[in-house]
This record gives C-alpha cells, structure tokens and sequence, in this order.
C-alpha cells in the first residue's frame, strides 16, 4: 500500500473519499479548513461551502437523506451555530451515513474560546472518535461512516490543531468502488421530528448509546497496550501520543471512541491497577464520566485543563524531572499578527480611531484592528455579533453617545451570521452605523470563496451575492459604498453616516491583496524622501509592516522608511503625510 | 541509523518567510529515507507577519508532533529575533543555525521599543553550536530574495542523511514550477555553507 506524509486534515479528506462520500459542505475554520480544500482534488465529490456551520450541516443532512454519504466540517465554535440541526438530527438518525468533522483550537492559536467540542457528543447524544494521528484520522473517519449506517446515527470525529496541522506517515487505503445509490425514500416517522415521533426516537437513541458503549468494548480502536507499573492511563487523541512520550513504559487504555465510553473494558482495565490516571487535554470529560463509575481515578488535579498539553507541561503536571531551560533575561518585543501591507481594512481602522468611534467588532483579519497603533475595536464576541451588539448598546445610551456606535464586519460575516442583525436593527428602528469590510474574500481562515465573492469552492463562478440590494432590502435606507484606500472619502463619509440618526451601511470595498483571483492591479512600491519628512510619525499610525521608523543620530529627528519588498503600493500612507515625503520609487 | 533516537529540527521566522514551505520539504524528503516523521505547525493567525513554528521530529517511532521544551537538537532560525525567543526549546548541546536578518517587529518598527541588540553571542551563551549565515545574501545572488528558505534548507542538508537527488526530489515535489530553479540554485549555494 502507498505510503506518504499528510496532515490530518489531508487525510480527513482522502477517507471521505476512500468511503465513497459523495456530499462534503463546511464553512472554513481554522484549524479545519484545509480538509475541504483538500476534497476538491477528489472529483466524485461535490464540495462547496455554505454560508455558515448550521447551513453546512442542513446541506449535509439533506444528502444524506437521499441516501449519499456526506461530510460536513467546521471548528469548534461552529457547532455552537450548528447545534439545532445536530440536536434533532440524533433522533432521526442517518440514511447514508453522515460525519461531522470538529475541529478544535486548545491553546486558542486562531480562536476566541477553548471550549471542548467532546461535550456535544454527550449533550446531543451522538457517537464521537477521537484520532491521535494522520493514521488514525484517515482510518477513524473512514470507519465512522460505517458506524453511522451501522447505528443509525450521525457520528462526529473530533480533532484538534495539533492532529488537523500536525503531518504523520499515511498508508493510504482502497477507495470503494461503487457509490451509494440515491433516491427519494419517505420515511415521516424517521424524518419529520414532530412531538409525537420525536418522543417514539427519543428512547431509541437512549438505546443506541447502551449498545454501542458495550460494542466498543471489543472494538480495536479501544485498545490496551501493556506495559510496566502499578499505574494505568487512560488517555484519548493527541494526548495518547504525550503520555507515551512522558511514560514510555507505562501501561495504557488508549480510547478511540471518545463518547460513549466503554465501561466494561475502563472496569477490567482499572481493576489491575493500584492508580488510574485520566490524561485528557481541556476538559475531565472521561475523568468525570469514570469517577461516576465509582472508579477514583487522578486528572485535573495535576494535568492542567486550561490551554493545550504538551509534553513538556505533562512531565511538569507529574513532577517528573523537568529539563532546566534556558531562560532568556530581557522582556523580547512580540511578533504579534498584524495587517498585510496594502489591506484595504487599514484605512478604515484609522479613520474609526481618529472619529472616536465605539466600535463593536466582529471576528476575521480587521479583528486585528484592534491592534495598537489602530486600536480602534472595543468589543468582539463571536461571528455576527458586532450588529446585535451595535442595536443593543445604541438601546441604552444617550443621543450623542448612541452616534459613536459603529458595527464593523467583514463580508463573509456578514452573510454568516451578519443579515438577521441587520434586519433587527432596522427593524427596532436604531440609529448605529454598520461598516461592511468588503474585501471579496474570507481572509482571516486563508481568503476562501463566498456567496458575496462570486465563485465557488471549486473556483467555478457562480451568482455573486449584490450586497448593496440586500442591504436595501432589509430596510436600510442609507447605502454607501466607498473604496477604503481613499482616505478622506472614506472618514468623512462614515463621519456623516454616523451623525445620522438611522441605521445607515457603508460598504468598504477593494480586494484583500493575497485575494487568490486576478484581480488586484499592480501598484509600484513607495519611498520616502528623507529630506521631506519632519518626523511627525503620522503615517506610523497606521500600524503598516512596511512602514519602518529610522531614529535619528546626532542633528536628525529620524525619518520614516518604506521596505520596497513588502510594499504593496497602496498609498494609503501617502494621504497621511501632510509635507509630501512619500513618492513613488524611482526605478533603480 | 534507525536508532530509537528521535531527532528534533525546530524551524521558526515571520510570517511570509517561507518556513512551513521549507519543513514542508524537510519532512518530505526524511520519509523518503525511510524515517517515521511527524511536524507540528499552527496555520492562521500565524501568517499575517507574526511569529511561525514548525516542528519536525523523525526516528525510527515518533509520538508527539510537537517538541518538549529543551529537546530541539536544532534551533533553525529564518531571523534573529525569532530564533532568540525559542532558545528555551534548543539543548545547551545543540545547535543553533541562524539567518543574519533583522525583521522589525510592529513596536520596533513603531520606535517605541528596541530590538535586542548581539542576539548571536546571547545564543552562544546558552547553546554550543551557533552558526551565522548570510542567507540575505545568497538568496539575491541565487535570483530572488524569496528564496532564503531554500538556501538555508541547503545548509541543513549537509548535516543530515538524505542525498542530494532525495533533496531535488522533494524540492521538485513541493516548489511551484514557475520558482523551481531559482530554488535549486538557493538550494545548491546553500550547500556550500557547511553547519
Ligand atoms: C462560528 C465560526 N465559524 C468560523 C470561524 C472562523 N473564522 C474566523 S474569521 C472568519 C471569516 C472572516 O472573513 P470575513 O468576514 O470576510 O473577514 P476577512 O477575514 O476577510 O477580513 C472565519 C471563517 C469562527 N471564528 N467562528
Ligand atoms: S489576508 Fe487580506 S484581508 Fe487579511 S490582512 Fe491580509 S490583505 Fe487584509
């Protein structure tokens, strides 16, 4: 069989194609995105993404129920958006069988919380496997669709950043032959959950549960590995493999199937030990659920439950001789994120900060506008909330506080979870302003396609959502739109908008510069003439990682420097100086 | 060769530096010699101009992705900041290859902090190999700026198993076309600087 070296999210995507899948929908998160991206090199799979997680899985359910099997994935904050579907959808069950990917963030590398998507396997009810390594996560997701036709269920694999992003050895396996066939099958006592047969599932799914708990007692991927010691381990996903390297010899249960935990082996297992350990990265979700088997066993009272494991904070977690570090005795300037050189959000960033606005911001790359020297975002919650947060806030205060209210959000967002508040906030007749970051793309999660863009993920064109019309259509009488490299324009038009006592939209509009479509126009770099600047800075206020201060020596005050390799040509900074030092550079 | 030693190669530069390209390349090219390899590395936020990690580790068996603290054997650094502020992940016995290129971060760049001045005698003090390259250099005399990742990757390979034909190889395997033999000439002038 072939060998080579995937991701886990490379090898989510060639066992979706291994088991026949023929449906796969998502909306991109990091550390997730990758797996359908990866899926659009396997042709028999039609994969798009959908506006938004609850969508995805809608699209995923539908497929299914013709009789096709579907993936659908997404991070783990997008569950919370998916969660009605995925609630109800454990009662009525599968025809074909249906994955749902969850990836989560420990450590919060690209996230806004940490919380531990195991807890939805319980909540809703459904079976969840839990891979440690590429291996697993192609062999794992290929076999949960087996399971979900076995049981009748919809199965969730969860992974975490360290299995999505981390490349292992792969042996590739043989993809089926034959495709489900599909076809119109009418099923209402299985697929229309009205009270009356929801409540005939309900004790059905109870029952599912129980068995698969004793099926998976015998199931390879739960599995013993013998080793040495009065201490036995139970551990699951990528924290098996840092208990391996933090207690090579010890004896261990290594759990693939996450929920529903197969008691009687956890009984057996712990019987030969004098002490169980739960290794388990965030929360005591097996812990918990073994302590409640009467079993006592040590976790969170030594392995941390905030921020993810790692070998390192494992051996200290056990007091086991940590190495001595090398430390380093000077505070080091961060390297935090920032704006690409030439993003169009810069200049709408500085503008908000120089009008004081209040602005209730939203989750993608002008996030980052919350970064001094812009630091111009004074809430974020998850997607969509900048426009429920505005009409909420603009509630409760005094006029010419309720003028400072500006929601910002980006263009993806927006048709995530954006329209309804917006339809709200026309709807409860507010007066906050709504800024919709235009830039043709889904930045933040590496620049995907969305309705807004104009083509799909197959990089077809397709109908491209008229933003402008929408917003009209909801009610907003006030649409502007504006290109964001034009400095003035754009602060004085949201000055305006936002004196106005309605809700008015501006629409910011130019491409993200890595935007992946021909589209941007080539602009020559800038320069700075030395002798021009008067060391006033303003142009660092825009925070441009192509932008350098040189401090002065001697007699001079230092002067601003442009890196001509980063420099995109935007000339946004330009219409910052008011003694005209920037200038094209001379071609040398 | 295959002992149950596990080597430990940990990349880090700045976003848009082409790390993860280059550990990309290393990992390919250590499972074509046969090893068991596994590299850790955070996309996302990462790559707007922020710090980037990659971790490859290879041996005959390897468990975790990412490297325990104080266990890299190699500290390979694309700049000089980045390379100081993950010391604490290289052995005092270990190695350390730098790339002589200062990159500003966003509060030096501002004038309102100072980048740390001698970052290479500061990690002579703590690690015993310390190499400095001049991988600027060489990628412009290779024929694009871009290319420094290739060439420091040039100066990795002398020190390790793979031939140069598994090199090309995976260099082939990964590079785009239109910037593959402006990469085998970084890759080659690379191989002239013997760590
Ligand atoms: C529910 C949920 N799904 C997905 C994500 C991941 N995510 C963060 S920002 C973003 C998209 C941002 O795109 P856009 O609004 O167009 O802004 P841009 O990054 O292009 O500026 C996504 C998908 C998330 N944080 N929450
Ligand atoms: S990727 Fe695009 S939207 Fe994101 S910071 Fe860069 S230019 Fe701006």
């Amino acid at each position: 069989m072939q060998k080579t070296i995937l991701s886990g999210n490379e090898a989510i995507a060639r066992a979706a194609f291994e088991a026949g899948v023929q449906v796969a929908s998502a909306y991109p998160g990091t550390p997730s995105t990758e797996i359908l991206e990866n899926i659009t090199q396997y042709q028999r799979i039609d994969a798009s993404w959908s506006p938004n997680e609850k969508v995805a899985l809608e699209v995923g359910i539908g497929a299914c129920f013709g009789g096709a099997r579907a993936l659908v994935t997404m991070k783990h904050v997008g569950v919370n958006v998916a969660a009605d579907p995925l609630f109800t959808l454990a009662y009525t069950g599968v025809r074909g069988g249906l994955v749902l990917v969850v990836a989560d963030d420990p450590e919060m590398h690209s996230s806004q919380n940490e919380q531990d998507s195991r807890n939805y396997a319980k909540f809703a009810k459904v079976p969840m496997f839990e891979p440690a390594d590429s291996q697993e996560a192609l062999d794992f997701t290929r076999l949960a669709f087996d399971v979900s036709e076995q049981f009748d269920a919809p199965v969730l694999l969860r992974s975490t950043t360290r299995i999505s992003h981390s490349k292992s050895v792969v042996t590739l396996g043989t993809p089926v032959a034959e495709l489900a066939e599909t076809s119109l099958k009418r099923d209402p006592g299985k697929f229309v959950m009205l009270p009356g047969n929801a409540r005939i599932r309900h004790p059905l799914i109870e029952q599912r549960l129980e068995e698969m708990a004793e099926w998976a007692c015998d199931q390879p991927f739960n599995r013993i590995e013998e080793g040495e010691g009065e201490i036995g381990i139970i551990t699951a996903g990528v924290a098996y493999q840092y208990t391996r390297e933090v207690f090579p010899d010890a004896p261990i249960l290594k759990l693939g199937l996450v929920h529903p935990l197969p008691k009687r082996l956890i009984r057996e297992f712990a019987a030969r030990f004098k002490t169980i350990y739960v290794i388990e990265e965030l929360d005591p979700f097996i812990e918990e659920q073994v302590k409640a088997m009467g079993i006592p066993v040590i976790g969170k009272e030594k392995v941390p439950i905030c921020g993810e494991l790692t070998p390192w904070r494992l051996r200290k977690a056990f007091d086991l001789n940590p190495l001595e570090l090398a430390e380093i005795d000077e505070p080091l300037p961060p390297r935090p994120p920032n704006m690409c050189p030439g993003c169009p959000h810069r200049g709408v960033f500085h503008g908000l900060n120089r009008l004081k606005a209040f602005v209730t911001g939203d989750i993608g790359c002008y996030t980052l506008g919350f970064m001094p020297p812009l630091s111009a975002m004074d809430s974020c919650i998850c997607m969509g909330a900048s426009i429920g947060n505005a009409t909420g806030l603009a509630k409760v205060l005094k006029a010419e506080e309720q003028q400072k209210v500006v929601a910002v959000i980006g263009d993806s967002t927006f048709l995530h979870t954006g329209v309804n508040g917006l339809m709200d906030m026309v709807y409860a007749d507010s007066t906050a302003t709504v800024i919709i970051l235009d830039n043709s793309t889904t930045g933040m999660t590496g620049r995907q396609d969305n309705p807004a863009s104009g083509y799909a993920l197959s990089g077809q064109k397709t109908y491209q959502v008229d933003l402008e019309a929408l917003c009209r259509s909801l009610g907003v009488k006030h649409v502007h739109t504006v290109d964001p490299y034009l400095l003035d324009e754009t602060r004085n038009l949201i000055r305006e908008e936002m004196a106005r006592p309605e809700v008015s939209v501006i629409i910011t509009r130019r491409p993200c510069v890595l935007i992946k479509h021909d589209v941007l126009e080539k602009r020559p770099p800038l320069c700075v003439d030395a002798d021009k600047c008067t060391a006033c800075k303003a142009c660092l206020k825009l925070g441009c990682p192509a932008i350098e201060w040189s401090p002065g020596e001697g007699e001079s005050k230092g002067f601003a420097k442009v890196d001509r390799l980063l420099c995109m040509g935007c000339s946004v900074c330009m219409q910052t100086c008011k003694f005209g030092a920037f200038g094209v550079c001379d071609e040398k | 060769m295959k002992s149950d030693v596990v080597t430990n190669i940990l990349m880090v530069g700045v976003g848009g530096q082409g790390t993860l390209l280059a550990s990309e390349i290393l990992s390919e090219v250590l499972m074509q010699a046969g090893y068991d390899v596994k590299k850790a590395e955070v996309h996302g936020m990462a790559q707007r101009g922020g710090s980037v990690v990659s971790h490859v580790r290879f041996g005959k068996k390897v468990f975790s992705s990412i490297i325990p603290e104080g266990e890299a054997d190699v500290l390979f650094g694309f700049e000089l900041l980045e390379t100081y502020r993950y010391l604490s992940l290289v052995k005092p016995e270990g190695t350390v290859v730098v790339n002589n290129l200062r990159i500003a971060p966003p509060s030096v760049a501002l004038g309102q902090r100072t980048y740390p001045a001698e970052i290479a005698d500061k990690l002579q003090g703590h690690v015993k190999n310390v190499q400095l390259v001049e991988g600027q250099q060489l990628a412009e005399e290779a024929g694009n700026p871009r290319t420094v990742n290739t060439v420091l990757l040039g100066a990795l390979s002398n020190a390790l198993e793979p031939t140069q034909e598994q090199w090309v190889a995976a260099i082939k395997n990964l590079v785009p076309e239109r910037f593959l033999e402006v990469n085998l000439k970084a890759f080659e002038l690379g191989r002239t600087i013997h760590t």
